[in-house]
């Protein structure tokens, strides 16, 4: 679906990526974890070409065959946002402060996929309930400051899936939700990839987030990509010692809550 | 003596042609010096509306909210720098200004705290980053680095209070229990109040001496930490820990809370958590249980 093959990015003469190899195939949630700084946003707007002003990019990114790094300008904003969409780490990033929600999410569908107004409010409506946003139709009129903070990542999650991409980049899409919140999230992208076989590429550090959906994990540090493989070997025998370090900051703050044998209210429910 | 006491408050949202959002809807929470309290809930619950009100940026629409005795009183933005409470916002650019360099903003803290020994660039140090960051830009880092700039520009001004809203949700897992116990460290040591919001319940279990529990406006459960996590009591607090995913690699999806998520301009009678709550019973219904510790008719006091 989507490789990416040796990509190299410098910014100002500093290396930022040094050979990055991952892909992403139908259907499938790729998990990449890594250090903070590691590249791992980088990676991800390398794909959708927003990478700062004064980066250099090589290697290749290919889209089912077509190689994205050389694309022209023009070219590259039909993918962007149609389909290749992105869940940025900074709600912030992806939504205008000026427009009510419901613009963002309709306008974006009326330039993509040619719907007409009332066509695209009712899929705004519906994505927003997806989404769990509460009131969906009374939230379509207001502005991303009257949300918190969560609620703000989620509509961005509902704008990059307006379009039905093929490819979803989502950065930290779950950090800025509490966890019942992100439970619902994380079946919602698993659904799509098992339902409409969308490809993910899901950058997280929450090595729960990542044992919970991820197909394939990768783990990226200073720039590179480490560690690569199937959920269950990288998490449960990692080869690399940075993962293995992960990990075991993990078990004693990650014990099982509520071990006095109380049962979590949760389950049964929806398991 | 400068406990943070915050009692009955209730913070309203109002827009033009919209229903008022009652974000705090009647919430009570004490942070005494030197202690440090985990806020979680439900995101739009209303935690960071809360946090901002301790910093004077909402007014109490009704209740009360103290430090050291006297009323918190509305202030600007610009002029924390003036306070003994010092919030990291949940987004870092709300924090940081992108116009100047790090550097000079943590030297604003430590001015504010008269601290002529530190510089900028011991304090970069202190929360992991390298010192010559200080020379840059806010946008020229990651979200977590940005995230760390702002914890250490929160740090130099040696607040009697600090407030972290998410501080640290974009780092990685060895580096978020690290920069924690560093915010609890510097927090205890100085005898400063630590309230403490994130979404990680693994790293709130880790440095924080109490945990509150927030769901539409309220807090529905307050306790020792190791207690509220080895025997929660309130069916929203288990929940919430029974969806905390297990890094086990075995690809086990986390349980949902089951029913909408309540809009805070149209709250629920009786209990706001009845209509997905898996135990509710008639009561619940009709009266809100408006008792604590833990806020829930199966646990009323005697
Ligand atoms: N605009 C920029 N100019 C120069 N360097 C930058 C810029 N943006 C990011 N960097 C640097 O590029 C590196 C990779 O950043 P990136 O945002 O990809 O990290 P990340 O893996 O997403 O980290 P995090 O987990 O903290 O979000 C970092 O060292 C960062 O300091
Ligand atoms: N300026 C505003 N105008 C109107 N409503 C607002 C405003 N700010 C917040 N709200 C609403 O108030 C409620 C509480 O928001 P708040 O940001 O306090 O939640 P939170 O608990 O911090 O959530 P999160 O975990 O997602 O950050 C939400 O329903 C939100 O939509
Ligand atoms: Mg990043
Ligand atoms: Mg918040």
């Amino acid at each position: 679906m989507l490789d990416i093959t040796d990509l190299r990015v410098t910014i100002g003469g500093r290396d930022i990526l040094g050979g990055v190899d991952l892909s992403l195939r139908q259907g499938q949630v790729h998990g990449l974890a890594g250090e903070s700084g590691s590249g791992k946003t980088m990676t991800g707007l390398a794909v959708l070409g927003l990478l700062p002003h004064g980066a250099r990019a090589t290697g290749s990114i290919a889209l089912e065959g077509r190689d994205l790094l050389g694309l022209r300008p023009k070219e590259l904003n039909r993918v962007r946002g149609g389909e290749i969409a992105m869940v940025f780490q900074d709600p912030a990033t992806s939504l205008h402060p000026m427009l009510t929600i419901g613009r963002q999410l309709t306008e974006h569908m009326r330039h993509h996929l040619g719907l007409g107004r009332s066509e695209a409010r009712s899929r705004a409506v519906e994505l927003l309930a997806k989404v769990r946003i509460p009131g969906p139709e009374e939230a379509f009129g207001r502005y991303p400051h009257q949300f918190s903070g969560g609620m703000r990542q989620r509509i961005a999650i509902a704008i990059a899936l307006a379009c039905s991409p093929k490819v979803l980049i989502a950065d930290e899409p779950t950090t800025a939700l509490d966890v019942t919140v992100q439970a619902g999230v994380l079946r919602l992208l698993r659904g799509l990839c098992d339902d409409l076989g969308l490809a993910v590429l899901l950058v997280t550090h929450d090595l729960g987030v990542m044992s919970a959906v991820a197909d394939e994990v990768s783990v990226m540090k200073d720039g590179l990509v480490v560690e690569s493989g199937p959920r269950g070997q990288v998490l449960r025998t990692p080869s690399h010692p940075y993962t293995r370090s992960l990990l075991d900051s993990l078990p004693e703050a990650h014990a099982v809550p509520g071990e006095s044998g109380q049962q979590s209210a949760g389950d049964g429910e929806t398991a | 003596m400068t406990t943070l006491t915050i009692s009955d408050l209730v913070v309203e949202h109002r827009s033009p042609g919209r229903p008022v959002v009652r974000a705090v809807a009647g919430a009570s929470l004490t942070v005494s010096p030197g202690e440090v309290v985990g806020l979680v809930g439900e995101s739009g619950c209303g935690k960071s509306t809360l946090a901002r009100a301790v910093c004077g940026l909402h007014p109490a629409a009704e209740g009360e909210i103290t430090f050291g005795g006297r009323p918190v009183s509305p202030l600007g933005l610009r002029r924390r720098e003036l306070t003994a409470i010092q919030m990291v916002f949940q987004d870092p650019y709300a924090s940081l200004n992108p116009r100047r360099r790090v550097g000079d903003q943590i030297a604003d803290g430590l001015r504010t705290a008269g601290d002529t020994t530190t510089a900028p660039a011991d304090l970069l140090e202190r929360v992991g980053l390298p010192r010559e960051f200080a020379g840059r830009h806010p946008h020229e880092f990651s979200g977590g680095q940005r995230q760390r700039i702002a914890i250490a520009r929160a740090l130099a001004a040696r607040p009697s209070l600090l407030i972290g809203d998410e501080p640290i949700s974009a780092l990685d897992a060895s580096a978020q229990s690290q920069v924690a116990r560093l915010m609890r460290d510097l927090a205890v040591d100085s005898g400063a109040g630590l309230l403490f919001i994130s979404h990680d319940l693994s790293v709130v279990r880790l440095i924080a001496d109490r945990i509150a529990v927030m769901y539409l406006g309220k807090i529905v459960e307050v306790g020792r930490t190791e207690e509220v996590w080895a025997d929660p009591k309130h069916p929203y607090t288990r929940a919430l820990l029974g969806a905390i995913p297990q890094p086990d690699g075995l690809g086990v999806l986390p349980a949902e809370l089951p029913g909408d998520v309540p809009d805070p301009a149209d709250p629920p009678h009786g209990c706001r958590f009845h209509p997905r709550c898996p135990l509710v019973m008639d009561v619940c219904r009709v009266k809100e249980p408006d008792f604590g510790p833990v806020a829930c008719w199966l646990h009323a006091p005697e």
